[in-house]
């Protein structure tokens, strides 16, 4: 049936964008048209991700720490809690700070939000199912991940108290050390697929996953995920139990709600890159591409908790000594090791 | 804005780079209402100052307006972690001044309780210290074995966090039924859920990174500097009161008292871990040998102890807890002066803290266990 449905839509599909091909003015609205409506597609796409992983990461926590987690809120498990905590945070009066840069202040949650939603332009969902097909795939992302960073520093300077500014600062010093080493590790992806676009690589590993080929490649891939989700052990810029709550202190209701939306839209969009980049995309057997992505992307995200979940904070100066001393050289020799691999083999 | 340091001048002023940044009174890790006043270069700590007081509630003075049993539940209120031991030291003191004989089967009870809540106090700082190096899960863990503890001692005598269990002359009671048993089973569970800390953290490499080297203190500045407990076992000085100086029964049992080396956070938290296990061995062996007999003695309604000043003190989970009693001959105690541990500790902060970065401090102050009632009392 829900190929039937699929069918029909895709008729009538065809049939407006005929009629709109016969005129310009008709073709540019169609254009325009369409390109909205992936957009608010990409973002319903986020924002039901966002309300159930923060449902979920709220249960995976209680799981691991022995509790129960939300559970009033509706049932079965309080399902609901993370809509009445969107509604409590709408709710809340919106304050910014007398001292506060306004401008800087305002801007930077739709900064962060915005890099978080930029991400999902190139994640394939389905062989044909990627909202663009860049053939510079890879190298969008690595820009376009590097944004996170530039809203945490708006916000921390913007907000124009100490504790900000330290996390703010924090972001930036840290994002030099592990975004470089990330991007070396996902050239040895690319190098395989011979390609940076998304949708390539996923073919190219249609019939062995890249982690196979790429284990240490997808260690410091990992890790570097870490700090750029600024999750623990990695968590520099926030880091509750030292700068209160780092860039982010000074926000309230829906502005801070835009940041903890960023914040869990980069976890489902950075865990989907993942996924395609190593765990083969949504290719699998039986079931239709995007239940396989998600069932994969979640598996990941679940990984993303746990680890959070169990391990203490590092300190600031050890993140980078590790990004550069560590990551680095392991990511220099993924790549040689896959240059060589592809040279010989 | 105005900057603070136009506010309030700081001593020598601030350098071209540096910050003056208030940690606390509200900060998710000063354990309470401490205010650390930091002079900062970057993140690194020029100059750290506590200030504190935000606490204070006048014990002492509030103490000589009452009789000497009233005070008893005064004191559990200085370091609320470790309530029962702050009983025992009030208590040993005002016994010392009257001269009171305690019946044998109340001091082994005294020793039984005072580990126990040895064993909770330190679960809370394992805990709390995990929390503050950013590992949330140990504190749900430690918390969750509290909470036997907790159930012990409502069982005991119906409070959970200040008990005025410890009387003078005695306990409040003896034993309910069922204590025993429950507390073997305590026994049995805990070196496991020890060892899972282990493993989830104690024994972490990113912990140890973290802790190695950081906030090191020498014997000899403990010493100097007044340092007790753990913080100064922590610094490889070999100093129990509970083995040195015994009081209650301890004397008649067998005390391991672990040692560090370095003095520095990795050293002094473990010393308080190992300490959990020591004092669940020492539970273990007052549960096999408790006397049978009276649990208090007799005392008149009316407490006049003669004229005189006494100093007792006891090994809390933090130190050396001190009381110095002066009595006129009246119902109510003419002065209380209560040496806090964590007063003392804190002390140590700003020697412990220079040169290393905000993330360590957090490690620091949960490395000497500060109870912030305590230290203002």
């Amino acid at each position: 049936m829900l190929t039937d449905i699929a069918a029909r839509l895709q008729a009538l599909f065809d049939q407006v964008h005929l009629w709109c091909s016969q005129s310009a003015f008709w073709s540019g609205v169609f254009a325009v048209g369409w390109s909205l409506f992936k957009v608010v597609l990409i973002i319903a796409f986020m924002v039901v991700n966002v309300l159930v992983l923060v449902w979920l990461e709220r249960k995976v926590s209680a799981r691991i720490q022995s509790r129960l987690g939300p559970m009033r809120v509706s049932r079965p498990h309080g399902w609901a809690q993370s809509l009445a905590d969107m509604v409590k945070l709408l709710g809340k009066e919106d304050i910014i700070p007398r001292s506060a840069d306004r401008a800087l202040f305002v801007i930077a949650p739709i900064v962060s939000f915005t890099a978080a939603l930029l991400v999902y332009v190139v994640v394939p969902m389905g062989p044909s199912a990627v909202v663009s097909d860049l053939n510079i795939g890879m190298l969008y992302l690595a820009a376009v991940t590097s944004f996170t960073v530039m809203g945490v520093l708006m916000a921390g300077w913007g907000s124009n108290s100490k504790w900000t500014l330290l996390g703010a600062m924090r972001g930036a010093a840290s994002i030099i050390s592990y975004e470089i080493p990330m991007v070396l590790a996902v050239l040895g992806v690319v190098m395989l697929a011979g390609s940076l676009s998304t949708t390539a690589i996923v073919q190219a590993q249609s019939g062995l996953w890249n982690i196979v080929l790429q284990p240490i490649g997808f260690l410091v891939f990992l890790a570097a995920l870490f700090a750029e989700l600024n999750r623990v052990p990695f968590d520099m810029a926030e880091a509750e139990s030292e700068l209160v709550s780092g860039f982010n202190t000074e926000y309230s209701g829906l502005r801070f709600a835009f940041f903890f939306l960023a914040e869990y839209a980069n976890l489902v969009a950075l865990s989907a890159i993942g996924v395609t980049l190593y765990f083969g995309g949504w290719q699998g057997p039986v079931l239709p591409p995007l239940a396989w992505f998600l069932i994969k992307t979640y598996a990941f995200i679940v990984l993303v908790m746990w680890i959070r979940w169990t391990l203490p904070r590092v300190r600031i100066d050890q993140l980078l000594s590790f990004g550069w001393k560590v990551l680095l050289p392991a990511s220099l020799v993924n790549l040689a090791v896959t240059g060589i691999y592809l040279l010989w083999v | 804005m105005t900057a603070i340091s136009e506010v309030r001048p700081v001593p020598g002023g601030l350098g071209e780079h540096e910050l003056l940044v208030n940690m606390g009174p509200q900060h998710p890790s000063t354990h309470g209402v401490l205010r650390v006043i930091l002079r900062v270069d970057g993140e690194r700590i020029v100059e750290a100052r506590p200030d504190v007081g935000f606490l204070h509630r006048c014990f002492e003075k509030v103490s000589e307006g009452w009789t000497y049993p009233q005070v008893v539940p005064l004191t559990d209120r200085n370091d609320y972690v470790s309530a029962m031991t702050n009983e025992l030291a009030y208590v040993l003191a005002v016994e010392k001044l009257l001269g009171l004989e305690v019946p044998e089967k109340a001091q082994h009870l005294r020793v039984l309780i005072a580990e126990l809540q040895r064993v909770a106090s330190h679960l809370v700082w394992f805990g709390t210290f995990a929390l503050d190096l950013g590992a949330t899960t140990p504190f749900l863990y430690a918390i969750r074995e509290r909470e036997h503890i907790l159930d012990l001692f409502e069982a005991l005598c119906g409070a959970r966090l200040t008990y005025s269990y410890m009387r003078i002359g005695g306990v409040r009671n003896d034993l309910p039924p069922g204590f025993d048993r429950r507390t073997r089973e305590f026994l049995k569970l805990m070196p496991s859920r020890l060892r899972e800390y282990e493993n989830l953290f104690m024994k972490n490499r990113i912990y140890e990174l973290r802790s190695r080297g950081i906030g090191r203190v020498s014997a000899e500045e403990a010493v100097a500097y007044g340092a007790s407990g753990p913080t100064l076992r922590g610094s490889g000085v070999d100093w129990d009161l509970r083995r040195d100086e015994p009081y209650a029964a301890y004397d008649r049992y067998r005390l391991r008292v672990p040692l560090g080396r370095n003095g520095d956070v990795y050293d002094r938290a473990y010393c308080r871990f190992e300490e959990m296990r020591a004092s669940l061995d020492l539970i273990e062996q007052v549960l096999e040998s408790l006397p049978e007999g009276e649990v208090r003695a007799k005392v008149p309604r009316v407490i006049k102890p003669p004229p005189g000043e006494v100093y007792s003190r006891v090994e809390s989970p933090r130190g050396e807890v001190g009381v110095y009693l002066v009595s006129d001959g009246g119902p109510n105690p003419y002065r209380v002066k209560w040496r806090a541990p964590s007063f003392v500790h804190l002390q140590l902060l700003p020697l412990m803290a220079k040169g290393h970065v905000i993330a360590d401090m957090v490690a620091i102050i949960g490395s000497i266990d500060i109870i912030l009632g305590e230290v203002d009392r």
